[in-house]
């Protein structure tokens, strides 16, 4: 039915998160027709990007500069870091508003069955953020996952001693609920909940 | 295309009880049912499944039970549910009516995934969502030796009566089994560094809170049940007295939850060079056992005769529908899988008094319509062939 490389165009677009064969399908016919006002200006975008996103070197979201523009916002508080496993929950906390402090993206959670050890994720950059000092608590953003609460009570006895507060997002989250699938207004009333981690 | 269609035979007689009930159930590519639909008559709130060995009467409980979390009856692999030479997916929907209005539910398995998809009223959702809409409860034959075999089965069965009191339950299992294969395999893969047992500690933290809240959830199941079982009490049904067997539930007897957290914890630390020998774990909640006795002749399950031990399951199972029709206003549908065979002419009476007394739908199996005589004029009838069903003459 497809030539080749509408057939490729298509698998590629499938694998996008939320697509499947059908609107991967619809998204590539949809590009095909409109040459000039999508297609075009999507490629010239995605070929910027590619380019210019990187890791934030410091709190790990991603930006076009060195640097992010959360970091570089003087008007963010110092003395809140905010840890959360992906980029995705650190959007998820930004669209609730809810949050005026720094963050630090630690790249997933602990998983031994799937080899994710502490050298795996950004913990010993936490560990020398929060040694730098200026922080006085560290909320646990993780998710209510199994995994995500593991990481939380691993990063809570590794954080210990340092002279800081360390707490975690109050959650009634549904069943293996994700920040990134909260309301704003759930996500704002866990973070305002927040209680002290037991370590 | 659709085969074996029933028509409802007109609206509900006036003071049905609003119990949720399937008013619709609906098959396609699932075990031997290329495509099935089913309307069911709604004064009748209990169903009856006559069919020859191999006619499809189990597998349309299963179809069933996997309107609910979990893998259905059959813990079947999800694969294995497709038809046999049947172009996939495989799929099962229902209809659903109660006093709340009517809820459609829908589950099968997604092309080239392992995970099934759920959806609730037409749209997608966790399978864990459907706990909150519909609760299921089966007994099986395979269920028969559940008081001989080993106690792995028990626990299951145990867990599966806690989830439905507490949906929560689930989770907990769920999470609790992974915290423990994770914690097996950091055992089984590093020689502890100082690193790794702070890993460790927080995975034995996390079994600890889970594993003391399954503990809880289990006793307070228990409790529920016993106190249902004592008030059903009747002549010709046994009395089914329950237990839990086992460290944190016995630990739960004699100190506050937050104490048996510190101490399982404490236990799992003292038994890591232990369990990274065994590749095992030594002590927990799964190790524990459910423990059932005739209540009035003081004998435990296991010496009790087959048909003694097919009167107790089903006793625990009918005070657990009572129980989750009471405290979660959510009578489960019920579905017994030849549960005749094994009882005596007085006990099959008794059941189908019981069951015409319970609040929400049941579906009954057998080989032959006669073991279910006492329901006559009370139940609606479908015989089942060749992956077809038809409504029975001796229906309402
Ligand atoms: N995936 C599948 N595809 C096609 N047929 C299947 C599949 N799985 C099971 N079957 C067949 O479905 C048939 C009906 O099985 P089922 O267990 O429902 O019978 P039953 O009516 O309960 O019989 P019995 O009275 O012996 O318990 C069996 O012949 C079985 O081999
Ligand atoms: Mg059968
Ligand atoms: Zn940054």
């Amino acid at each position: 039915m497809f030539g080749t490389e509408i057939e490729r165009l298509i698998q590629l677009l499938s694998r996008l998160p939320g697509l499947g064969p059908r609107s991967g399908r619809r998204a590539a016919l949809a590009l095909l027709k409109r040459k000039e006002t999508l297609l075009l200006p999507l490629l010239e975008q995605l070929g910027r990007v590619a380019e210019s996103i990187r890791s934030c070197r410091i709190c790990g979201n991603l930006d076009s500069a060195e640097t992010c523009a959360i970091c570089r916002d003087p008007a963010r508080e110092n003395h809140s870091l905010c840890v959360v496993e992906d980029v995705a929950d650190l959007w998820a906390i930004e669209r609730s508003g809810a949050f005026k402090g720094r963050y630090h993206v630690l790249g997933g959670t602990l998983s031994a069955l799937d080899g994710v050890g502490p050298d795996e994720l950004s913990i010993g950059q936490l560990v020398a953020r929060v040694k730098a000092g200026g922080v006085e608590e560290v909320i646990l953003a993780l998710n209510a996952t199994v995994d995500g609460q593991t990481t939380a009570h691993y990063l809570s006895e590794r954080l210990q001693g340092l002279g800081i507060g360390v707490s975690r997002l109050a959650h009634g989250v549904p069943i293996g609920g994700e920040l990134d699938y909260l309301d704003d207004g759930t996500l704002a009333t866990a973070l305002k909940a927040r209680r002290p981690a037991a370590g | 295309m659709s085969q074996g269609v029933l028509s409802p035979s007109g609206p509900a007689a006036s003071g049905a009880r609003a119990c949720p009930r399937l008013a619709r159930l609906t098959l396609h590519e699932f075990r031997n049912y290329p495509a099935l639909t089913l309307d069911l008559p709604q004064e009748a709130p209990i169903v009856v499944l006559t069919g020859a060995n191999g006619a499809g009467k189990t597998n349309l409980l299963e179809a069933i039970s996997l309107l609910s979390p979990g893998r259905g009856l059959r813990q079947a692999r999800l694969p294995e549910l497709l038809r046999t030479g049947g172009e996939g997916p495989w799929r099962v929907a229902a209809r659903l009516v109660s006093d709340a209005g009517e809820r459609e539910l829908g589950t099968g398995l997604q092309a080239e995934s392992e995970r099934r998809q759920v959806r609730i009223d037409r749209r997608n959702a966790q399978p864990a969502e459907l706990a909150a809409v519909v609760a299921v409860l089966w007994l099986t034959p395979q269920m028969d030796r559940l008081f001989l075999e080993s106690a792995g089965g028990r626990r299951r069965f145990l867990d599966r009566l806690a989830f439905l009191l507490d949906p929560e339950h689930a989770r907990r299992v769920a999470g609790y089994e992974r915290v423990l294969r994770e914690r097996g395999r950091l055992l089984a893969d590093a020689p502890a560094s100082p690193a790794d047992s702070a890993w460790l500690a927080a995975l034995e933290s996390q079994a600890a809170e889970l594993g003391v809240a399954i503990a809880a959830g289990r006793l307070t199941a228990v409790e529920q049940l016993n106190t249902a079982l004592a008030q059903a009490a009747e002549p010709d049904f046994p009395a089914a007295l329950l237990a839990v067997e086992g460290t944190v539930e016995g630990w739960l007897a004699s100190m506050p939850a937050l104490a048996a957290e510190a101490r399982l914890a404490e236990a799992l630390a003292l038994a890591r060079p232990k369990d990274a020998a065994t590749g095992g774990s030594l002590v927990g909640p799964h190790r524990s056992d459910l423990v059932v006795s005739d209540r009035r002749r003081a004998v435990p399950a296991a010496r009790c005769s087959t048909g003694e031990q097919k009167a107790l399951l089903l006793a625990i199972v009918l005070a657990e529908a009572r129980l989750v029709a009471g405290l979660r206003g959510l009578p489960p549908l019920l579905l017994l899988d030849e549960v005749s065979a094994h009882l005596d002419q007085g006990r099959r009476a008794a059941l189908c008094q019981r069951l015409l007394a319970h609040g929400g739908q049941v579906w009954l199996t057998g080989t032959e319509p006669a073991l279910f005589d006492a329901l006559k004029g009370r139940a609606c009838a479908l015989a089942i062939a060749n992956g077809r069903a038809r409504l029975e003459e001796w229906a309402v």
